[in-house]
This record gives C-alpha cells, structure tokens and sequence, in this order.
C-alpha cells in the first residue's frame, strides 16, 4: 500500500523469538509448546518466595548466534529487572536485559537489496498466558482470569530494528527473512500460530527528509498477514488523523484481526514506570572469545546464502521456480532439490515437488530420504509417472514411509512402457483419422483429446507427456 | 542445654540419642513460647521424624553428620517443604512451601534436627522483632527487652536453651545485633558463603543467612555445614565450605587489629568500654592495635536505607494474591492486589516498598538508587583500604544493650540507627561477626563486631574465641 500525498511511512520491529531450547530461562523446567496447563513448572518458574534463577548457558549459545547471524556485536552484558505488575508474570517483574544487552548493532539485509539496521537483541523470560474469560477478552472486566504459567520463564529474544523500514510490506519482507534467519540459527522453530515468535511495529508516518513524526507501538502481531495490515491501517490512520488537523498521540495500541483496526491500549502518560534495576540473583553474562568462536563455527549457512547457493544451480530461471526457490529455501529442503539436481533431475520438478509436496507433507519429512525423493522423480522424469502420480508417491511416502517404486506398484502406478503405448497410440489414429490429420496440420488442442483416449484405454495409468512425445514422433 | 557440639558426640557414642535431645527441645519450647513467642511454628511431628531417622542411621552403623542430633531453630524467612513458611507476615499466612531452601537440607544432611520456625520482623524489615505481624519476640534475658532483630526468635530460641544453635539471616546486621543484645555469638558471613536459594528475599545484594550459639566454637561447626557453593543460587562462592573449627585455635599473634571509631562513636558509655576492653584482650593475645578513621561508614546507613528498600519494592512485588498466600478479593485484579496488598502488609513494609519504589522511579533514580550504588562503590574501596592497614576490624555491634518495648517504635529514624556499625559490611559483602563481650546497664550482654574481608571467617573465628576466652565463657 502506498500513503496518499507523499507520506512516508517509518517502521521499526520490536521481534520477541522463544528460543529452541531443552529446559526454561533459569530452572529446569521443560520448554515445550502445548502440555496440560500449569504442568511444567517449579519453585522458579512460579517466582515462590525463596526462589533463584540460574542461567540457562543454552539459552546464551542461541541468543548469541542470532546476533552473530545479524552481525551485531556481543559484548559482556547485564541482566535487569522490568518491574509492573500482571498476573501472568510470577514475580511481578521480568528478568530482561536493558543499558547492555548481549548482542548490539548489526544489520539484516532483505532478499530485494534493502538493508535493515538492527539496534540490539537482547535476551529475557516469557511470561505465562492469560485467558481472559467474559467481557471483551481482555484483562480489563474479564469475568475471570485464568493463568498457565508453563510459558513462564521460557527464554526469549527480543530483536529491535532501527526505524529503516519504509513500507509493510518490506516490514513483512523484514520479519520473514528474520524469521528464516532463527529457523536457520536453530534458536526458534519458526512457528507463528504457537507464539514462537510475536512482533509489535512502532509506525509513524512524515512527509519524505522532514524529521520523525510521533509513533504508536502496536502490540502482539501473530502472523506476517496481521503485521501488514496493522501497519497498513495505522499509517493511514496517523495521515488521515494529521490531514484533518489532528496530531498523533504517543501511546501503544492493540490490533483486532477482526474489525482489521487498531485501538488505544493506553498512551504515554498511563505508560508504566518500569523501575528498571541490576538483577542482584544474577551475575553479569561475559561470553570469552573461545566461547563466541564456537558458537560462530558451529552456525551453517544463513537463508540469503542458502538461496544464492541454490539460484546458482538454475539457468535463467522462471519466474515460478524463484516462487519455489523462496519456499523450499525458508523450509530447509534446499539442500534436497540441490541433491536432486545434482542427479541430474531437471530442477523445475525438484523444486516443484519441494515447493508443494514436501511442504504439504512437512512434519513427516523425516521419513523422506534423499535417495526416495531423487528416485520418484526420476521415475516422474523418465515418463514411468504421471505428475499426478509422482505427487500421490511422495505424498504417500511422507505419511508411511516407503520406497516410490513398491509404493507405485502397490497403488497399480506401472506405466505402458513405451512399446504398448506406442501401439495404444498407433490403433487410436487409425481409429480417429479426422483427429489425427488436424493435429497433423498443427491443431494442438488435439494432443489433450488423443491424451484423454490412451488415458481411457489405459485407466489413466498412462503419462501424458509420454503420449505427447508417442504423437509428436509419428506427426 | 549442653552446647551443639556435646550433643552431637553424645549422639554419635550413643550416650543419648537425637530422639531425646528433640524431646528436651521441645519440652524446653512448651515451657516459654507462649510466654516469649518464640517460635510461631513448632514442628514437633517433623523434629521427631527427623530424630528418629538419625538415631536409625546410627543403630544401623551408617554414618552421621557433624550435628547429629542437635536441635536447629530455622527463621521464618527460611523454607521448609510442608513446613508454615510467613516471613512474619499475614501475606504468606498458611502459605506451605514445596520445597526445602538449601540451609535446610544442608542441616538435615548433618543430622541436625530442625524444630520450627522463629518469629522475625515482617520480611526481616526491623531491629527488635516487633514489626512480626505475629507478636513481639521478648528477650529471654530480660521479657520487658526486644530481642533485637530482625531475628529476634532465633537469638531468643538459643538464649532461651530451647535449641543449642539456630539460623537467622542479616540483610544489615539482623544477626549480628540480635545476638549482641541475647548475649550470642552471631555470624554474618562473607556474601555468597552460604546459599540463600530459599531464603525470603528481603534485599537480594545483601542477604546472607548465618548462624547463632552461644560459644564460638558451635557457631563454626553450624557455619561449615551451610556454607559451600549451590549450583541453585548464581550468586554462591565457587569454593568449598571453609575450614572453621579446625583454626578456631589459631589465635591473634602477630594479627593487626583496627579499632574504627566510626563503628563505635555514638555508642553508649557502657558498649564503648566493652569494645575497649575487647580490644586490650587481643592486644594481650598478642595483636597489634591500630587505630583507624573511615569516615566513608557514615554514610552506609543513608546509602542502606535506598539499595534495601529499593531492592524489597521488587522482591516484594509476587505478593499479589494471585498465586499464593493472602487474597483480598474484589471487583478486578489490580483493586484485588492493592487489597491483598494493603491487607497483608504491616506499616514498615508499606513504609520501605513505597521509599524503595520512589529510589528507583524515573526522574529519581540517579539522585537516589544511582547515587547510593556509588556509596556502596565507595564503601567496598574503603573496606579494601583499610584492610591494607589491618588484618581486622572492631567495633560495637549495637550502641547500646536491649532497648524496652516500644522504645523505638515510634521513631522509624532511631530503629534504623541500631543498624549503625553492622550495616557498612552488608553493603561491602565483606565477614562480621558478633561476640558477647562484658556487659552493661542492668548486667545485660554487650556485642562486640568482628570484621574482615571477604572470606576471612577463619581468623575472625580466631580472633572471636580469643575474646570468649577472655570473657571467661569457657
């Protein structure tokens, strides 16, 4: 979307990633999405009285490989408390990072060019969820509050942009690429829908080179789509606020994926006072070199290099196989298309099936091996499948496992080999010659009706292209 | 009562068994509480239980601990799994803990038998045990006497003979000054020495839990048995547990002792002569005296009275009656945590979260909270300068003996000042003990503080039984 009358828009990202790890933040409490409520917790995790954190060094090694990932800087840091009160948070503060956080500066740089400056990303606790039951499902007039605490003190990262970003959806653009990045890392599974990584956009909106306008902080984005259309919305609020002589509010909003607005949660004058202080339970997180080295050593390829390792491998590539490329990318099955490739698979099949079956099929993928992926499409490639039949394979060997050729023959896949169909193609144009002399003539909507013949004879067990080729060499 | 140190051999030669000296324990606590208030839980089922299970280990020959036996008095600020747990406080009221804070299994596992909870000042917030939200703790030696605080059950627990040794915690001399106004030895031992996982923080960069006895000597055996590093409690000293008793004999020749006015002008006539006459006692043992200014002391109790308290607004924060403890219902959860909150809360309480959250709000805290942090930057530079002149430090522990009811209840200022002299090693993190020293007005014990730098509870141990033998208690 573009703002009317020259605005601009301002954007910068406030990204909060869980990480990826075994145990909580500060106790040994399992970090896992989706347990009974209020299952997975202790003394320190509930913030009992008498309770101590304990640093989680795992939590360290992918905070820090986020920040080697966004080229910041990782310097000796401090853990503080955020003091407010919310009845999710135990301790009635948050153990957070505040003047030195882990990681410093750095850039992300966006699949078309542009460059995001990255001002810190720093590590803290989750606190638990709240489900407000009655009212507007909010805090305030619920009718009862009920509190899981198994999200509490599951380590977080908080990612800061600097205010580069000019457009949603290059604040899209943004947090997809950030979002490849924490898959890539290993320090986040990625998965929106589970609250694994939650975003809030500060917006403004100026007229191009004047200084920044005043911003609004819009809490708790879900998904891509909802971070777009927030943003959208506000910044078409703040100009059509300031066109009709309005001025801009400081103040955090909240966004309704229903009504598609936003709406004032509160404005800078009810902003908490967070009491910010050194956390005296903790001691200060100075990661030595022999530690960052490793952390760096151990990092593989980030998704920028991933897709030019894998664009390298097409020749002028279609506008489709880049859609692919994008997708098979973010979801980690490059390093199987360029398997595929290498042996000699003609890479739009590759990256077609990747793209599609494979993503369908992801959370079994690890009954996929490279060798059964190669080998159906080649039997896709090779004429002995249809498409049709290569994606139900697949798709079948995701689910049970299985080899292409026995799963072929067990759903009665076995293809004419070229003789019969052959001779199938010989008896039809004996049996249409009208058909057949207008094809001959070059009328190429006739090749889908022989198509539909051998398919009929043949139970469609037959592969079009290979009916196309049975014709083309008798025309 | 026999001291800690005579149970535990009787017990292990089988003279008497850890069963009978709990019984003698709690027989000793029927008789006083209710007219002391020592105790605001007396766990007889537990002490019993865990008497029986050393005397089993013993008649099945395996191994027992250096307390084998020996009844423990444990402050109400320390959790015990199933144990009423309140700080002093109507806010944890009924409240159970789930857990055992590391003190407490470290006691057990020496076969130490913990006999219940002693009263406190609420959160450890006072100087005589009378903030509790319990009742006030009376001094054994004299009813119509504070105990002193903030652990007052525990030094009234030892000075009572209900239990030979008892834990307390000192966030600013909340040992030390109990102790000297009992007639104890209590220890206040370099900051991260002893776990403080389960431990009720008060302020977080000043708690430290310690013992008290009567004589040095069981004060070090209790002492080597807590501390040692707890991988639950980030701020725990690496080392291994300090070898105490075996040094308790290596007396004070040759040791430069520093006698610091700032941490005994002021004072009572009566604690003044005490210290002095402490101090010809090692000058006789054979150490050096020297005389030393550090004026950066004065300010301890200003910079104590902002690092405290804004680290209590914190700390104090999860009573909110949402998960635990006291809940006052009303119409939302904020109006429901303001009336929990103001429900559970005593007045010191409310008077230390409000100067602690006005210390660190914004606008505040660089000329408060900040400038404090400096102090106690300050602090710890004199303390190390002042250790480059002398191997220790003495003073008073308290200005004056134990003060009547009431006498300094009206005067939150005057309460603070008997936090003085024990304060400025809080804020250093830095060794202090107390030690019972002559007496004053009306015969009652004066305390004279010990204090070293970090890690040098050996030589104060030292220089503490040079003192108890000078004294002529043993």
């Amino acid at each position: 979307m573009t703002l009317p009358n020259d605005w601009e828009m301002v954007i910068g990202l406030e990204v909060h990633t869980e990480l990826k790890t075994v145990t909580k933040m500060f106790c040994g409490c399992a970090n896992v999405f989706g347990s009974d409520a209020n299952t997975n917790i202790c003394p320190v995790c509930l913030g009992l009285p008498g309770s101590l954190p304990v640093l989680n060094v795992h939590a360290v090694d992918l905070a820090m490989a986020i920040g080697i990932a966004l080229h910041s800087t990782i310097a000796s840091s401090t853990f503080h408390r955020k003091n407010y009160f919310y009845p999710d948070m135990p301790k009635d503060f948050q153990i957070s990072q505040y003047d030195l956080p882990i990681n410093s500066g750095g850039y992300l740089d966006l699949p078309d060019g542009s460059r995001v400056s990255i001002e810190r990303a720093h590590l803290e606790e989750d606190t638990g969820k709240s489900t407000h039951l009655g009212g507007s499902g909010r805090i305030q007039g619920a009718d009862r509050s009920l509190v899981d605490y198994n999200r509490s003190g599951v380590p977080l990262v908080e990612i800061v942009s600097g205010p580069d970003i000019r457009s949603s959806a290059q604040a899209r653009a943004y947090a997809s690429e950030l979002r490849g990045i924490l898959i890539a890392t290993g320090a986040s599974d990625g998965r929106m829908e589970e609250g694994s990584m939650r975003m809030d956009a500060n917006v403004s909106v100026r007229k191009p080179g004047a200084p920044l306008g005043t911003r609004c902080e819009i809490k708790n984005l879900n998904s891509l789509r909802s971070l777009q259309r927030a943003i959208d919305f506000e910044a078409l609020r703040q100009v059509e606020l300031i066109g009709s002589g309005g001025t801009v509010r400081q103040e955090t909003r909240h966004w309704d994926e229903q009504r598609g607005e936003t709406s004032t949660m509160r404005t800078k004058e009810e902003a908490e006072d967070y009491r910010y202080f050194r956390e005296p339970d903790l001691v200060d997180l100075a990661p030595d070199q022999a530690w960052q080295d490793r952390i760096r050593s151990s990092l593989g390829q980030m998704p920028a290099e991933r897709r030019a390792v894998l664009l390298a491998r097409l020749d002028d590539p279609t506008s489709s196989q880049l859609d692919a490329l994008e997708v098979v990318v973010d979801l980690g099955f490059d390093a199987l298309v360029i398997s595929a490739i290498d042996a000699k698979i003609d890479p739009s099949i590759a990256l077609a099936r990747a793209a599609n079956e494979l993503a369908a099929g992801i959370d079994n993928i690890a009954s996929l091996t490279t060798e059964a992926f190669i080998a159906a499409l080649k039997m896709e490639q090779d004429g002995e499948l249809s498409a049709t039949q290569a994606k139900t394979v697949l798709l079948e060997i995701l689910q049970h496992g299985g080899d292409p050729r026995t799963v072929a023959s067990a759903k009665g896949f076995e293809q004419f080999s070229s003789d019969s169909l052959g001779a199938t193609v010989a008896e039809l144009i004996t049996q249409f010659p009208d058909e057949w002399s207008r094809y001959r003539e070059g009328d190429e909507k006739l090749a889908q009706f022989f198509i539909g013949q051998v398919m009929k004879l043949t139970s469609g067990k037959a592969n079009g292209k290979s009916v196309i080729a049975e014709l083309q060499a008798r025309r | 009562m026999r001291s800690a140190a005579a149970i535990a051999n009787d017990v292990k030669s089988g003279a008497t068994s850890a069963e009978a000296e709990t019984r003698i324990s709690l027989e000793a606590i029927r008789a006083h509480n209710d007219k002391l208030n020592v105790f605001l839980f007396v766990d007889e089922v537990g002490a019993l239980e865990a008497a029986r299970r050393v005397d089993e280990r013993l008649s099945a020959g395996d191994a027992v601990g250096p307390l084998a036996g020996v009844p423990v008095a444990l402050k109400d600020n320390m959790c015990q799994r199933g144990v009423p747990t309140t700080a002093g406080s109507r806010i944890l009221e009924g409240w159970l803990p789930p857990y055992n804070a590391t003190v407490i299994d470290r006691v057990l596992a020496a076969g130490a038998v913990p006999m219940g909870k002693t009263n406190m000042d609420e959160f450890a917030m006072g100087s005589s045990t009378e903030t509790s939200a319990y009742g006030p703790t009376r001094n054994p030696l004299d009813p119509s006497r504070v105990p002193g605080g903030s652990s007052g059950g525990s030094a009234a627990a030892v000075a009572d003979d209900m239990t030979p040794i008892s834990l307390g915690s000192d966030t600013g001399g909340s040992i030390r000054q109990p102790a000297a106004l009992c007639g104890l030895v209590g220890v206040k031992p370099t900051y991260g020495l002893v776990s403080r996982y389960g431990l009720i923080a008060f302020a977080s960069s000043l708690d430290q839990i310690g013992p008290f006895a009567k004589n040095v000597t069981d004060a070090a055996l209790l002492l080597e048995v807590i501390s040692g590093h707890d991988p639950m409690d980030s701020t725990s000293l690496p080392e291994p547990s300090p070898s105490l008793v075996d040094h308790l004999d290596d007396g004070v020749a040759g040791k430069k002792i520093g006698l610091v006015r700032e941490l005994y002008e002021g004072a009572d006539d009566d604690v003044i002569a005490s210290v002095h006459r402490a101090v010809e006692a090692l000058r006789d043992a054979g150490a050096t005296i020297v005389e030393l200014s550090i004026p950066e002391l004065r300010l301890g109790l200003s910079a104590y009275y902002l690092i405290a308290p804004a680290e209590a607004s914190s700390n104090l924060a999860r009573y909110d009656g949402v998960r635990y403890g006291l809940r006052v219902n009303a119409d939302d959860v904020a109006a429901m945590n303001e009336a929990t909150r103001t429900a559970g809360f005593g007045a010191e309480v409310k008077r230390r979260i409000m100067l602690g959250t006005y210390a660190l709000s914004a606008g505040y805290y660089d000329a408060y909270y900040g400038q404090a942090l400096k102090v106690r930057t300050q602090m710890i530079d004199a303390f190390r300068r002042a250790y480059q002149e002398a191997d220790l430090l003495i003073g008073a522990t308290a200005p004056s003996v134990a003060f009547k009811f009431g006498a300094k209840t009206d005067n939150p200022l005057a309460m603070y000042l008997s936090d003085v002299y024990t304060i400025p090693t809080n804020l250093a993190g830095d060794p202090a003990m107390s030690v019972p020293f002559g007496t004053g007005e009306g015969g009652l014990p004066v305390g004279v503080q010990l204090l070293g730098p970090g890690r040098s509870e050996a030589q104060l141990f030292a220089a503490s039984r040079v003192l108890e033998v000078a004294d002529g208690r043993s």
